[in-house]
């Protein structure tokens, strides 16, 4: 048991971010070792193969880079990639507008969002006035 | 190094040609299949020594197919690789090291479905993706409608030109008797199908239906005293991209620019000497990513060069001859069956829809959500 590499040690990743994100905190990753920004978590740097990233509050703030409207039975809904400033990119849903109105290249901001199968990060459009 | 250009040969093709059969499962397709292809060339199962396939219904398809063909206890090499449809293409890559090095002397590679019979959905292999679940989008035609979205963005690509995508496969399913949909279609039709994601419709998508196919694969040397005429794989090139669609990194460029580069380097041509293209079109936006990928146009240029009918019978560049998945056939994997298109080609067999004078053709595979990409370069024997 105590050969194991202290490096990998505690919760994985996922396990830790989804904690994170059940206290209300939506967290990326940035490597100790390059400085390299990822999401999703995983257990090791993909920039330079360092031993889990340190996981650390995304600052929010991002941009639509591709959307669809998923039409479905039980009304549309948007899926989108959306750019965090930090550079890493997630599936995501933008809110706040219609799904047809979500546009690449929008500044949005992320939110978590209590849905009745979990907490999920979604993105604010900016007030559609 | 081993020089593997024309090292290697296909030397048999099976295709069932069962797009709606119920009643039949995915290993019913395959066996089918493998008989044909074996039959077409002159061998039989007994000298089958490598085995390669992927199937989405089966987690471990070598042991299941081994076991029911009865050739598990000959086999000496393997793989059954799932990169989702260009898997079939990774395996061709895989059967030529063994075959040329001898750890094999005939190889099959094979599949099969029944995805339409058995309820008419696109099987996803149970692959769990935390990350993108929350958000309920369709897989896999999301992650494509999110790459045709930003294609437009990019380089101002119309749902207009991706229809002209269609319109082109359904002219050429029209000349091939064994394709599922033959029947008339404009592009104001395909304009006017159901959004499912935008901005892909209905008439974006792959049709849904069953299949199975096959090829059996020798060393050249051996594939010239066969039965049918000598197609020579010159070249192959792999490229794996992603998982997930938001850690692709460029929505409006595929990995199919590292597979094809790699494939043609191999087979020492350039798109200038490519007579016939097989390209895989799971969706209408497939084709113009691989067509820019490939080099078969400019960046960006996909959407214009589609439209102009340079894809289409009589254009410049035979496309997707067989219909493609947009109207010949689509089981799910469909990779395996742009190398069976291509060599129908070379050996002169396609009837009406017979590119004159084909010589050295392009198979294109992708799988996933662009995700994996790779390339063959198939020849006559007078290429080599
Ligand atoms: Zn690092």
């Amino acid at each position: 048991m105590t050969n194991s590499d202290p490096r990998f040690g505690g919760p994985g990743p996922e396990a830790r971010w989804t904690e994170m994100l059940a206290d209300g905190i939506f967290a990326i990753q940035r490597c100790g070792a390059c400085g390299a920004a990822q999401f999703p978590p995983v257990a090791t740097c993909k920039a330079c193969g360092a031993a889990s990233p340190d996981m650390i509050p995304a600052d929010g703030r991002g941009t639509v880079y591709s959307t669809t409207t998923v039409r479905a039975r039980e009304g549309d809904h948007d899926v989108s990639i959306v750019e965090l400033s930090e550079g890493p990119r997630l599936m995501t849903c933008v809110t706040g507008i219609a799904p047809g109105d979500v546009r690449i290249g929008m500044a949005v901001t992320a939110r978590i969002e209590r849905a009745a199968d979990g907490p999920r990060v979604v993105f604010d459009a900016p007030e559609a006035t | 190094m081993t020089d593997l250009r024309g090292a290697i040969s296909i030397a048999g093709i099976g295709n069932t040609q069962r797009w709606d059969a119920p009643g039949r499962s995915a290993f019913d397709q395959l066996q089918e299949a493998s008989i044909l292809a074996l039959e077409d060339c002159g061998l039989s199962l007994a000298d089958v020594d490598g085995l390669y396939c992927a199937m989405s219904v089966s987690g471990f398809p070598v042991l299941n197919v081994a076991e029911r063909l009865g050739i598990a206890p000959q086999l000496r090499h393997a793989d059954g690789t799932m990169v989702g449809g260009a898997s079939f293409l990774f395996h061709l890559r895989s059967a030529m090291s063994a075959l040329a090095t001898g750890q094999c002397d005939v190889a099959l590679v094979c599949y099969g479905s029944n995805q339409r019979s058995a309820g008419g959905r696109l099987a996803a292999m149970p692959d769990p993706q935390p990350f993108e679940a929350p958000y309920k989008a369709r897989y896999p035609i999301s992650g494509y409608a999110l790459a045709a979205a930003r294609h437009m963005h990019d380089y101002g690509t119309t749902r207009a030109q991706l229809a002209e995508v269609a319109v082109a496969a359904r002219q050429w399913a029209k000349l091939n008797p064994a394709a599922f949909e033959r029947g008339d279609i404009t592009a104001d039709e395909i304009l006017a199908s159901r959004m499912v994601s935008d901005p892909l419709t209905k008439a974006d998508c792959c049709l849904v239906t069953d299949g199975g196919g096959a090829l059996v694969l020798t060393r050249t040397d051996r594939a010239r005293d066969l039965r049918q005429p000598l197609v020579p794989v010159l070249g192959t090139g792999v490229a794996v991209s992603h998982r997930q669609i938001a850690a692709m990194p460029s929505l409006s460029e595929t990995a199919a620019k590292r597979s094809g580069a790699a494939a043609m380097a191999e087979a020492g041509v350039s798109v200038a000497d490519i007579d016939h293209v097989m390209l895989y079109d799971a969706f209408t936006i497939c084709t113009l990513l691989f067509l820019e990928d490939l080099g078969f146009c400019a960046k960006g240029d996909g959407g214009p060069f589609a439209a102009s009918g340079a894809i289409a019978p009589g254009g410049d560049l035979p496309v997707n001859t067989n219909g493609g998945g947009l109207s010949c056939n689509h089981p799910g994997m469909y990779g395996l069956f742009t190398l069976i298109e291509a060599a129908v080609q070379l050996r002169g067999q396609a009837g009406a829809r017979q590119v004159p004078g084909a010589e050295i053709a392009l198979a294109h595979g992708n799988g996933g959500v662009l995700s994996s990409q790779a390339t063959a370069i198939l020849g006559t024997a007078a290429t080599l």
